[in-house]
């Protein structure tokens, strides 16, 4: 009775982190998706937004569910320029020179937050960031909770947004057949950029969800990026749906492992699926087109 | 072909080696003498990427793995073996060659390429630096304390120049290497994959066997860069032997002096950490503190810059505008 109850509360942590995964996943799935282009800069853009949530609460006394508002619209500002401004004009359109470009990127970033807050893990301390609720046996965290169903409600809103708005429909249209698009007077460089906002205003919402519970460093964003990278390889590169269900599987294997064979070993079962995954099957888990 | 002695052929290498071969004779300071060592270290660790990635178009972003064997192979031949380093050495290149084809096998098997190569050799070098760092028989994140015997048959020198003069002699051969591959029919077929991996395919270049012996060698180099590494602070962890700086390093230093060059990866190390010491220098001066990572910030705006105005990096530039260069492209 009692190993079943372990059982079912790592399950369910689990799920709870696999969802902010997912959301993290979310943004590089859809800029791979559109672009064609794989983000190396996304672990440390997610750095910085955590960064940003410690900072308008430290200084400006903001909650990380009130700074949502601000920091959303800001990251969506900050990915449009970054990809017009600096990705695009220095990779000559380049598939290997968008990787060394965006590496740059994310070198950049991660030494200038050492540089600034040097190398202490911080956190903020919000009054809910304990809590818990009961659900039938289990006890859970309050805050992942409120991750869980925000990530959702997000996923959700980005589905909305593809399928309904005409704006979501020029993205849809760039990424199947770009030239085709242009064509039709499509302003692809401008949907690249959306799409480039969008993926990075995603990194925005994960960290504010992720900071009542999380711990942020200047190298967190490591351990993200290539949990990210396997979730988008597992449910299949471009693939939204894909991304939701890799991020709950790698957040339950995560959680699984951790408790079977200890935490060192569960990072390594993550990287392990990657490697099988992309070896093995590079089309994903669903089959979604490489 | 065409030119002089002074621009192409073998003499412009060993100009280069015996100007280098005379530098500590300018010197004495310890500390110029500590730095110029690991210049060549790192030079030896890009020279292993540039020929993967400059020659065979391959870009890894976790060259760490094989500088990590290297390392840890010369390390734990020594402390747990009890192996003499001098026969350690030709066995923990081979391990970092074997690392390299047997990793190469799986992934161009799986015919991964361009960003899905990276991000293979990322995570191989993620996944050995979690090993190294959770096993005992590695040393556990405690790392590996190589037992301090100065001697030169232990591979332990008590003049820096010797080390010095051993890491050059390791960097010449690799010059000398990488110019006669650049010109052999390996060396074609490599750069044929490069440039369009199925026109060489149909022109009958067997490509999984050219890419298979450039990542074995390209793993060997970097390995050895690992072992003097090893043996010059005698002490290592995971997060030096398998960590990141090494991969970015590794690649930054042949983007930054000219990728798929012969002196790309000495003249970009040379730049690159030359750079950093004054950026680090200047900012500890400026701000009365050391300031950790300012150093790597410029080198990401390098990057950046060099992808953007120079993709043929600093020599490059140079053989552009300055007419002595100009002769041969090696």
């Amino acid at each position: 009775m009692l190993k079943l109850d372990i059982f079912l509360s790592a399950l369910a942590n689990g799920l709870l982190t696999g969802a902010v995964y997912a959301l993290i996943a979310l943004g590089l799935t859809l800029i791979y998706g559109v672009l064609h282009i794989i983000n190396f800069a996304h672990g440390a853009t997610l750095t910085l937004a955590m960064f940003a949530v410690f900072v308008a609460h430290q200084a400006f006394g903001l909650d990380p569910y009130i700074a949502v508002f601000i920091l959303t619209p800001l990251f969506f500002v900050l990915g449009y320029a970054l990809q017009r401004a600096v990705i695009t004009p220095a990779s000559h359109g380049d598939d290997g020179n968008i990787l060394l470009v965006t590496l740059g990127v994310s070198i950049i970033i991660e030494n200038a937050l050492l540089a600034i807050f040097r190398s202490d893990t911080r956190s903020i301390d919000v009054p809910y960031g304990f809590s818990v609720m009961e659900v039938g046996t289990l006890f859970l965290s309050t805050p992942k909770v409120i991750a869980f169903v925000a990530t959702l409600a997000v996923a959700g809103l980005l589905w909305l947004l593809l399928a309904r708005s005409d704006t979501g429909k020029a993205i849809r249209a760039v990424a199947k057949e770009k030239t085709g698009a242009a064509l039709c007077g499509i302003d692809v460089a401008h949907i690249y950029a959306v799409t480039f906002g969008i993926g990075t205003a995603c990194l925005a919402i994960a960290a504010c969800l992720l900071m009542p519970t999380f711990l942020v460093n200047p190298r967190v964003g490591n351990a993200f990026v290539l949990v990210a990278f396997t979730i988008v390889v597992l449910g299949g590169m471009g693939s939204i749906g894909g991304a939701l269900a890799g991020g709950l599987i790698i957040g339950v294997v995560e959680s699984l492992s951790g408790l079977y064979f200890g935490e060192s070993l569960g990072q390594i079962g993550i990287f392990l699926i990657f490697l099988v995954v992309l070896l093995f099957r590079p089309t994903g888990l669903f089959g979604a087109k490489a | 072909m065409k030119g002089g002695f002074l621009t192409s052929g073998y003499g412009p290498i060993l100009i280069v080696v015996a100007a280098l071969a005379i530098l500590p004779f300018g010197f004495s300071a310890n500390t110029t003498l500590n730095f110029l060592g690991f210049v060549l270290i790192v030079t030896l660790a890009a020279q292993g990427w540039n020929l993967l990635a400059g020659y065979g178009g391959q870009f890894s972003f976790g060259h760490a793995a094989f500088f990590g064997m290297g390392a840890y192979g010369i390390a734990l031949a020594q402390v747990r073996f009890g192996l003499n380093p001098w026969l350690a050495l030709p066995l923990a290149i081979a391990l970092g060659a074997l690392t390299g084809t047997i990793l190469g096998y799986l992934s161009f098997r799986a015919r991964l390429r361009g960003s899905y190569f990276a991000l293979v050799t990322l995570a191989f070098a993620e996944v050995f630096r979690i090993l190294a760092n959770a096993s005992a028989f590695t040393g556990g994140a405690a790392g590996v304390l190589i037992p301090l015997r100065i001697d030169a048959a232990n591979f332990q020198f008590a003049d820096k120049r010797s080390f010095y003069w051993l890491a050059l002699s390791f960097v010449a051969f690799v010059l000398l290497l990488t110019h006669w591959i650049a010109r052999s029919r390996f060396g074609a077929y490599l750069v044929a994959v490069r440039e369009n991996e199925d026109a060489a395919r149909a022109l009958g270049v067997d490509a999984l066997a050219v890419k298979l012996k450039a990542i074995t060698l390209s793993g060997g180099i970097t390995a050895a860069a690992g072992c003097l590494y090893a043996q010059k602070f005698l002490y290592i962890d995971a997060n030096l032997a398998f960590g990141p700086w090494i991969s970015v390093e590794a690649l930054l230093a042949p983007i930054i002096g000219g990728i798929g060059t012969v002196f790309g990866p000495l003249a970009g190390a040379v730049l690159l950490l030359g750079l950093g010491e004054v950026t680090k220098t200047f900012f500890t001066w400026l701000l009365g503190g050391a300031v950790p990572g300012i150093d790597l910030v410029v080198f990401g705006v390098l990057l950046i810059l060099c992808v953007a105005f120079a993709p043929r990096g600093v020599l490059g530039v140079l053989r552009r505008i300055v007419p002595a260069f100009r002769g041969g492209r090696p």
